[in-house]
C-alpha cells in the first residue's frame, strides 16, 4: 500500500519537475528542474519494479544499523576531497589571478567558487560526518537499533542531493548571498524535510534506548540537529519571486536581516562545527583511549554551559555597523565568557587521556583527536579575542579572520573527523585494523604542517594589511591603497596554498589508507564476520 | 507599552534571570551529592553493547 501512495507522489514530483524545466525562468533552476526529474523518475520505476514484491523479514531489532554509516564514512571522505580541492584552488587563484580563466567566466572564477569550497567542507563533509558518526553514536550508547527503518537512508540521500543542488547551484548564479546560507528557497525547503527527518530518527532512537541514561555525546548531537533546525528556518525566510525561478527576496530588511544572519552564521559556527563535533569528541576519544571521560560532571556543566552561551555569540560580527552598540556588546561579552566553557571541554578532553599519555607515542589516530582538541583550545581562544570590539577593529575583514576560520575547520573540525574515520572503518568493514598506521602518521603531519602554514601565514597578512589600512601620514590622509595591500600580501598567498596543498595531499594519503583497509586488511575473525553478514 | 520594549524589558530582566538561576540549577544537579555512581555508569556507556543492540530493557549487566 505504501509504495502505491510513494508512486503517486514520485509521478506528481515528475510531473511538475518536466513543467518546471520548461517554463524556467533561469538556468540553475532549469538544470535543478531537470536533477530533480531524473531522480523522481528513477525513483518511481526502482519503486515499481519492488512494488508487490515480497517483503523482507521485519527488521532485525538485533543488529545495528550499520550500512548506512558505511556510505556515509564513504561520502565524507569523498567530500572532503573535493571540498580541499576546491579550497586550495581557489587560494591559487587568490595568488594567481590568471588562474580566474577566461573561458570558465561565470562559472568558474574565485566569486562561484569561493562558496562551492566552503559549503562543501562544511555541509558536505562536516555534515555527512556528522549524520555518520551520530547514527553510529547514538545507535551504541543507547543500545538500541535507529528508528524508523529506511528513514535514516532518506535522510542520508536526501541530504546529499541537497549538497549537489545547493553546489551546482552555485556554479550557475543561483545564490541568496547569505553567508553559509547561500542555497536558494526551494534548495532550504528540501533541507528542511530532511532534517527534520534526521530528528525523528535521532530522537526516535533515543526514545527507544535500552540504556536508562542519555550519554553526554547524544546531548550535544541532539542540541546540534535541534538549533540547526531552528537557525535554517528563520535565516532562510523569504518569498520566491516566481514558483519557476530560483530568485527570491528576503522577509528581514537591513540591520535585522544582518543580525539574523549573522545569528545564523555564528551559530552554525556553535552548534554544527562545535556542539556536533563535541558529540563526536566525546565518543570516539574514550573509545580510542580505552577509558571514559575524564570528568562525566564537567561534560555535563560544558554542555549547558556551551548552548546557553553560544546563542548570544553572534551580534560580533556586527562591530561598527549600524547594528546598535549594545547588541554588539552583548555579543562581544557572550564570545568572551565563552572562552571558560569551550576550554573546559577542551581540559574535559586532554585529560580524558591521564593515565594512558604513552599511547600517543603508539598510536597516531589518538594523536590526531589530541591535536584536534588542541586547535580546538587555540581557536576557541583567539576567537573571543578577535571579537573585542579594539581588536576586531583590526582584525574584522582581513585575512586574520579566515586564519582563524581554518585553525578551527582544519584543526579542530578536520582533524577529530579523520580520527573519527581512522576508528569507525576498521569496525563497520570488520577488520583487525588499519592498513598502514605510518600511513596514519604521513596523514598527521602533512595535515598540522599544512595548517600552521595555513594560520601562520594568514596572521601575518592580516595583521600587516589590517595595519596597512589604518595608515595615516601626518596630515591625516591615508598611505596606502587598497591595491597596495593586495599585492603586498602575495607572497603570504602563496604560502597559504601550500598549507593547502599539503592538506589536501594529507586527505588523500586517508582515503587510499581507508580503501586499502577495506581491501588488504585482515577480517576481524571467520565467526565473527560471517555472523555479521547474517545479521545485517 | 509598544511589543520591542516590553520584550527588552522582559528579556533583561526575568528571562535573563530565569535562565541564570537554570543554569546554577544544573550545576548544582550536576554535583549533588550522590551523583557520583551514576555519573560513573553513565561514562562507561561507550564500552558497553558495540557490536548488536541490548536485548532486554535494562542494557547494563
Amino acid at each position: 500500500m505504501l509504495n502505491y501512495i510513494k508512486l503517486i507522489a514520485l509521478g506528481l514530483i515528475t510531473l511538475f519537475a518536466m513543467i518546471a524545466a520548461s517554463y524556467a525562468r533561469d538556468l540553475a533552476y532549469q538544470v535543478h528542474a531537470i536533477l530533480i526529474m531524473a531522480v523522481s523518475a528513477g525513483l518511481f520505476l526502482w519503486t515499481l519494479r519492488n512494488t508487490d514484491e515480497p517483503v523482507p523479514a521485519a527488521v532485525l531489532e538485533t543488529s545495528y544499523m550499520d550500512g548506512v554509516i558505511r556510505y556515509g564514512v564513504v561520502a565524507t571522505a569523498f567530500w572532503g576531497v573535493v571540498g580541499f580541492l576546491a579550497g586550495t584552488f581557489i587560494a591559487f587563484q587568490l595568488a594567481f589571478p590568471a588562474l580566474n580563466f577566461d573561458w570558465a567566466q561565470g562559472y568558474a572564477n574565485f566569486g562561484r567558487l569561493r562558496p562551492l569550497h566552503t559549503s562543501a567542507v562544511i555541509f558536505a563533509f562536516g555534515g555527512n560526518a556528522l549524520i555518520a558518526t551520530s547514527f553510529y553514536v547514538v545507535q551504541r550508547t543507547s543500545a538500541a537499533r535507529l528508528w524508523g527503518g529506511n528513514t535514516a537512508w532518506f535522510v542520508f540521500w536526501g541530504y546529499n542531493l541537497f549538497i549537489v543542488l545547493a553546489a551546482t547551484g552555485y556554479l550557475l548564479g543561483a545564490t541568496q548571498s547569505k553567508e553559509y546560507a547561500e542555497p536558494e528557497w526551494y534548495i532550504d525547503l528540501w533541507l528542511t524535510i530532511v532534517w527534520l527527518a534526521y530528528l525523528a530518527v535521532f530522537l526516535g532512537t533515543i526514545i527507544k534506548r535500552k540504556e536508562p541514561h542519555i550519554y553526554v555525546a547524544n546531548w550535544f548531537f541532539l542540541s546540534f540537529i535541534v538549533t540547526v533546525a531552528m537557525l535554517h528556518v528563520f535565516n532562510n525566510l523569504s518569498i520566491p519571486v516566481s514558483v519557476f525561478g530560483s530568485k527570491s527576496v528576503q522577509v528581514f530588511a537591513g540591520v535585522q536581516d544582518a543580525m539574523v544572519q549573522w545569528w545564523y552564521g555564528h551559530n552554525a559556527v556553535g552548534f554544527f562545527l562545535t556542539a556536533g563535533f563535541l558529540g563526536m569528541m566525546y565518543y570516539f576519544v574514550p573509545k580510542q583511549a580505552e577509558r571514559p571521560v575524564f570528568s562525566y560532571k564537567l561534560s555535563i556543566i560544558h554542555f549547558w554551559a556551551l548552548i546557553f552561551l553560544y546563542i548570544w555569540a553572534g551580534p560580533h560580527h556586527l562591530h561598527y555597523t549600524a547594528l546598535p552598540d549594545w547588541a554588539s556588546t552583548l555579543g562581544m561579552v557572550f564570545s568572551i565568557v565563552l572562552w571558560m566553557p569551550s576550554w573546559g571541554g577542551m581540559i574535559n578532553g586532554l585529560m580524558t587521556l591521564s593515565g594512558a599519555w604513552d599511547k600517543l607515542r603508539t598510536d597516531p589516530v589518538i594523536r590526531m583527536m589530541v591535536i584536534s582538541l588542541g586547535f580546538y583550545g587555540m581557536s576557541t581562544f583567539e576567537g573571543p579575542m578577535m571579537s573585542i570590539r579594539a581588536v576586531n577593529s583590526l582584525s574584522h575583514y582581513t585575512d586574520w579572520t579566515i586564519g582563524h576560520v581554518h585553525s578551527g575547520a582544519l584543526g579542530w573540525n578536520g582533524m577529530i573527523t579523520f580520527g573519527a574515520l581512522y576508528f569507525l572503518v576498521p569496525k563497520l568493514w570488520n577488520r583487525q585494523r588499519l592498513y598502514s598506521l605510518s600511513m596514519v602518521s604521513w596523514h598527521f603531519w602533512l595535515a598540522t604542517i599544512g595548517i600552521i602554514l595555513y594560520a601562520a601565514s594568514m596572521w601575518v597578512t592580516g595583521i600587516m594589511e589590517g595595519l596597512m589600512w589604518r595608515e595615516v601620514d601626518a596630515n591625516g590622509f591615508l598611505v596606502n591603497s587598497f591595491a597596495d595591500t593586495v599585492s603586498a600580501k602575495f607572497p603570504m598567498y602563496v604560502v597559504r596554498a601550500l598549507g593547502g596543498v599539503m592538506y589536501l595531499a594529507g586527505a588523500l594519503i586517508m582515503c587510499y589508507n581507508l580503501w586499502m583497509t577495506v581491501k588488504r586488511s585482515p577480517a576481524k575473525d571467520a565467526v565473527a564476520s560471517s555472523a555479521a553478514v547474517a545479521a545485517e | 507599552m509598544e511589543t520591542y520594549s516590553f520584550l527588552r524589558a522582559f528579556a533583561d530582566s526575568w528571562m535573563l534571570l530565569v535562565l541564570f538561576l537554570f543554569f546554577v540549577g544544573v550545576i548544582f544537579w550536576a554535583v549533588r551529592p550522590g551523583s557520583n555512581k551514576t555519573h560513573r555508569d553513565t561514562a562507561n556507556i561507550p564500552f558497553r553493547n558495540e557490536d548488536k543492540p541490548a536485548a532486554s530493557k535494562e542494557a547494563r549487566p
